[in-house]
């Protein structure tokens, strides 16, 4: 499974996405630059996080009208799957791709620690390797991930089933104090209704080794590996 | 000519840097303030006569997000 990473002036976090995926068996990533216009020959797409065009005017907003963004539109409504993270988020959401929208968090602070998440559904094509009832230790690192929709849009998340995470404690409770940064209802990563675009502000690339404290992001991509 | 684009949260999202502020000017002494919002300007240097219809599409598409933000234009001759 051939995964693309797409490169936006301004991203930071191309190379842990390339090399956590091409560490799995049965899968392989390549970088894709912005003003490339061809995702041909790729299974699946994932829009990196970082700081794509020194999130000027707002996160996501310009990187949204990058040439890439015609064929990853053109992709995901095929059907490919396609992953943003954290500012890849950000602009999923400004392409209209994803409902809602990530603005400044809550508290003001730049948030960098690890949190707990609490899997709503593993049914789902980015879901699926995770365990039920296994709570995920992945960081996050964010200024702007507080996500909001309107009470209808929220509403119709719920109703649809496509919440797939959401930021927990230890042992899955959702609570205000393990909000990171004032997401209503605790949303930390959503996809579309069709199911195959998933945006998330947590960074499963940054825990893809040991070395890096948990190995938890590793079902992310697991997931996506041999169900497409 | 001008173009001034104005874009201000929605009142129904979240707006901290307002709040904070708000808090500093009641510290100030600013007692009978009510809510503070703060969104921001966008000016645009334009030949005569420029597509205003073209001004609504990029003040809507680009310079804000109608999720989020509403904007409003004005054009200084």
């Amino acid at each position: 499974m051939k995964f693309a990473v797409v490169r936006f002036p301004g991203s930071n976090c191309d190379q842990d996405c390339v090399a956590a995926i091409n560490a799995l068996a049965g899968a392989s990533a390549d970088y894709v630059w912005h003003k490339d216009s061809s995702l041909e020959g790729f299974d699946a797409v994932v829009l990196p996080g970082g700081f794509s065009y020194g999130d000027y005017l707002r996160c996501g907003a310009i990187a949204r009208f990058s040439p890439v963004m015609k064929s990853v539109k053109a992709f995901a409504a095929a059907g490919g799957p396609v992953i943003g993270i954290c500012n890849g988020f950000q602009i999923l959401c400004e392409s209209g791709l994803l409902p809602g929208a990530l603005v400044r968090n809550r508290g003001l602070h730049f948030v960098c620690e690890h949190v707990f998440l609490r899997t709503e559904r593993t049914d789902s094509k980015f879901t699926n390797a995770i365990a039920p009832g296994q709570i995920l230790n992945i960081p996050v690192a964010h200024g702007e991930g507080c996500y909001f929709a309107d009470d209808e849009t929220l509403a119709a998340l719920n109703r649809n089933g496509q919440i797939l995470l959401r930021y927990s404690d230890a042992l899955g409770e959702i609570t205000d104090a393990s909000n990171p940064n004032g997401s209503r209802e605790n949303i930390a990563g959503i996809r579309n209704e069709a199911g195959n675009v998933f945006g998330l502000m947590p960074h499963p690339e940054r825990a893809c080794d040991p070395l890096l404290g948990s190995t938890d992001g590793l079902v992310v991509f697991q997931s996506l590996i041999g169900k497409c | 000519m001008k173009a001034l684009v104005t874009v201000m949260p929605k009142p129904s999202v979240l707006d901290p840097q307002g709040a904070a502020a708000a808090e500093a000017m009641r510290h100030l002494g600013l007692d009978a303030i009510g809510r503070v919002r703060i969104g921001k300007v966008v000016e645009i240097e334009l030949p005569a006569g420029a597509d205003e219809a073209r001004l609504h599409e990029i003040a809507r598409d680009l310079l804000s997000n109608p999720v989020i933000e509403d904007y409003s234009l004005e054009v200084v001759k």
